[in-house]
């Protein structure tokens, strides 16, 4: 069957990526704040296009409940929030992690309260970072598409086991139109077949799951899944090396632009990247030695994929769209400044926090932070960070 | 009830699901439940449990009492969790993903987890219509960790969180009715029962376990530990709740409700109230003011069950 090309909305594109995908479980509550991914599911189900158990539970931390409840007898189950949902559900979040159980959310990235914010950053997501389960960060509307299907394959595969979240930008991706080239459903099939999980809920071969631990076996059940998150690495750049065999496009933990001969890169997660490799162009044409890092891979963190690339720069200018109140910065450029400590060699790290609850940076914002930031660096004045933009 | 007392108890299964060797305290009526209830389910039950006392007796890793698959994730969720459970076999098999089996989905918690920290996520299931049968071990208090009250502790008690002093009579609300909150979400079967009648409680586990769609049973089990009373009479005080009708046993099916036990003598409350340390601070007008509600709530019920005068 020939590839379609279609003009659609992110968020029915992920939801009809869940069809094809053939979901068993969807459970989700679709307010604070709602996108139409699962609001189209909905439809989806109703009219009969997937044959799936759609339950509208009242609240998000019902649904990550019924989500790990799905899992655990091995029915292939999705879920969508995002900000406040998320943060309601971060209790049963970890535990889905520390339990193995392969849920797949699309987790559309916003702003958390206080003042009440429905727009985009990733003060949400940086708010479970440590919760155990694999984080992706997409910048497109074909992106999402893909990462449905990559997700379940990675999360299924017996040696990961693991939950992973499509961390997509609140409206700049899930209310934007774009076309998008959709697999047919007997590719999907030969890439995500039907996995029967082992030590499954089932009568006939009776587990217990989620057992109570005493001291002297919580460290262990801890280096359990340290190990399990760090060793996922293996099989997700596998399943994208598959997905780009399949449909030619790949995907790789670190992704670059322009940085060959670039003496300074700007650092970006989420849909950030194309402003900045526009951004980068303009710059270019101007003689400046710039490039993007993009980093795709969140959790497990892609150390020696990012020292690859980071290494031999001068200066790394990282834009951040979270605060750590009263830390050293942004969560991207800790992690970054910690990637590369004791490192000899390494760029020179300026933090910028932007576009908080969906402020808009622009290609001229930046364009001011690049230059900005390069200055900074050439002071040496790179410590914490700056909040770009902000008043008063 | 009667009509069982001499030969049902060589009806029941001597297979046991829930196996010795766990960790409750001596004359722990709630294990006894579990025990029961898992022998009226059988082998074809999946289990999703709160956290509490059965969870943390039951399941320290590496060791399990559980005969049958057992799923505990936290303390609030067993009505998702077990939604998902459902959801999921139900998904599968209808798709040819698993062949067809018909399985027992059960959930279980204490009052806390029922009453308290799990109220919405019951009521969530119970509006869904999930086919699952909800099991509420109620001690009346959070005795896992200390005997603190929840609204599921009567008027009266005195807990950790609730203690009577020289000001304070102790718990000085009214015990949440969880059996008459889930027959307001018509759900087709609702019961009340309590191991000291362990027959009844078997009798009600099936009969929910094989209605179609949400049942709820309130099982009264009695905590010698958070009572205070010695761990020989928990039998006794779960006879004499019953007796005093201070906890009726019933049944609410389709709607209908159905007295399971009518004691032939009603026992004062005194009697009930009396032996139990948490009640010892009470005075005979506390008391004379408990029999008051006793009375009306057993009136009540009565004229729900159409045995009224």
């Amino acid at each position: 069957m020939a590839k379609v090309r279609k003009g659609i909305e992110v968020s029915i594109a992920m939801s009809e990526a869940v069809a094809q995908a053939n979901v068993d479980v969807i459970a989700a509550y679709p307010i604070t704040p709602q996108t139409h991914i699962v609001e189209h599911l909905s439809e989806i189900v109703a009219e009969g296009h997937l044959d799936a158990e759609y339950v509208p539970v009242e609240s998000e931390h019902s649904a990550m409940s019924v989500c790990c409840g799905s899992a655990a007898v091995g029915a292939r189950t999705f879920t969508s929030t995002s900000s406040q949902g998320l943060a309601l559900m971060s209790e049963i979040f970890t535990i889905a992690a520390a339990m193995r159980l392969p849920v797949v959310m699309a987790l559309a990235n916003r702003s958390l309260s206080s003042p009440l914010s429905i727009w985009n950053d990733h003060s949400d997501v940086m708010s479970v970072r440590d919760a155990g389960w694999i984080h992706v960060f997409v910048e497109s509307g074909q992106e999402s598409y893909d990462h449905v299907f990559t997700s379940f394959r990675i999360a299924e595969d017996p040696a990961v086991m693991l939950p992973v979240a499509i961390n997509l930008d609140g409206f700049i991706l899930t209310h934007m139109i774009e076309p998008i080239e959709y697999e047919d459903d007997e590719t999907i099939r030969k890439y995500l077949p039907d996995v029967k999980m082992k030590n499954a809920l089932h009568p006939d071969s009776p587990v217990s799951m989620g057992c109570f631990g005493m001291p002297e076996i919580y460290t262990e059940a801890q280096m359990h899944r340290q190990v399990g998150v760090v060793n996922s690495y293996g099989t997700i750049v596998k399943a994208w090396q598959e997905w780009g065999d399949l449909t030619g496009r790949y995907y790789r933990p670190v992704e670059t632009y322009r940085t060959d001969d670039a003496d300074y890169c700007i650092v970006t997660m989420g849909s950030y990247g194309e402003t900045a490799m526009e951004v980068v162009d303009s710059l270019r044409g101007e003689g400046e030695k710039v490039g993007v890092i993009k980093l795709r891979l969140w959790r497990p963190f892609p150390f020696e994929d990012f020292r690859r690339e980071a290494l031999g720069k001068k200066t790394l200018i990282v834009v951040d769209r979270a605060i750590s109140f009263g830390g050293p910065g942004g969560p991207v450029a800790s992690e970054l400044r910690s990637a590369l400590y004791g490192v000899p060699g390494a760029p020179k790290i300026v933090n910028y926090v932007a576009g908080l609850a969906g402020r808009d940076v622009a290609r001229v914002d930046f364009r001011n932070i690049i230059l900005e930031g390069k200055a900074k660096a050439e002071k040496g004045d790179t410590d914490g960070f700056t909040l770009y933009g902000v008043r008063g | 009830m009667d009509k069982f007392s001499v030969f049902s108890a060589r009806l029941v299964d001597k297979t046991e699901n829930f196996t010795s060797g766990h960790r409750a305290c001596q004359g722990c009526a709630e294990a006894l439940a579990v025990r029961h209830v898992m022998k009226a389910l059988g082998r074809d039950t999946i289990v999703a449990m709160a956290t509490g006392c059965m969870e943390i007796i039951s399941s320290p890793l590496p060791l399990t009492s559980w005969k049958v698959p057992w799923i505990h994730n936290a303390f609030e969720n067993p009505s998702a969790v077990i939604s998902g459970v459902e959801s999921g076999m139900k998904a599968m098999m209808r798709k040819g993903k698993l062949p067809y089996k018909k399985i027992n989905y059960v959930a279980m918690g204490g009052d806390g987890a029922t009453a308290d920290i799990g109220m919405g996520q019951l009521s969530g299931a119970l509006e869904r219509g999930h086919d699952f049968l909800y099991v509420c071990y109620d001690n009346e208090a959070y005795m896992n960790t200390g005997i603190q009250r929840s609204s599921s502790t009567p008027y009266g008690a005195s807990t950790t969180t609730s203690p009577a002093g020289k000001v304070s009579i102790g718990q000085h609300t009214q015990k949440k009715n969880m059996a008459q909150i889930a027959v307001a979400h018509n759900v087709p079967y609702v019961a009340t029962a309590c191991s000291s009648y362990p027959f009844d409680l078997m009798d009600k586990v099936k009969r929910g376990a094989d209605t179609p769609g949400a049942a709820y049973i309130n099982c009264l089990s009695v905590c010698p530990t958070g009572w205070r009373i010695p761990t020989e009479d928990a039998i006794k005080y779960g006879r004499l709740a019953v007796d005093c009708c201070i906890y009726p046993l019933y049944e609410v099916i389709g709607g209908q409700y159905k007295l399971s036990y009518k004691p032939y003598k009603k026992v004062p409350v005194t009697e009930y109230i009396k032996g139990q340390g948490r009640f010892r601070h009470l005075t005979d007008s506390d008391i004379a003011f408990i029999q008051g509600q006793v009375d009306r709530e057993w009136e009540k019920i009565l004229k729900l069950c159409g045995e009224g005068k």
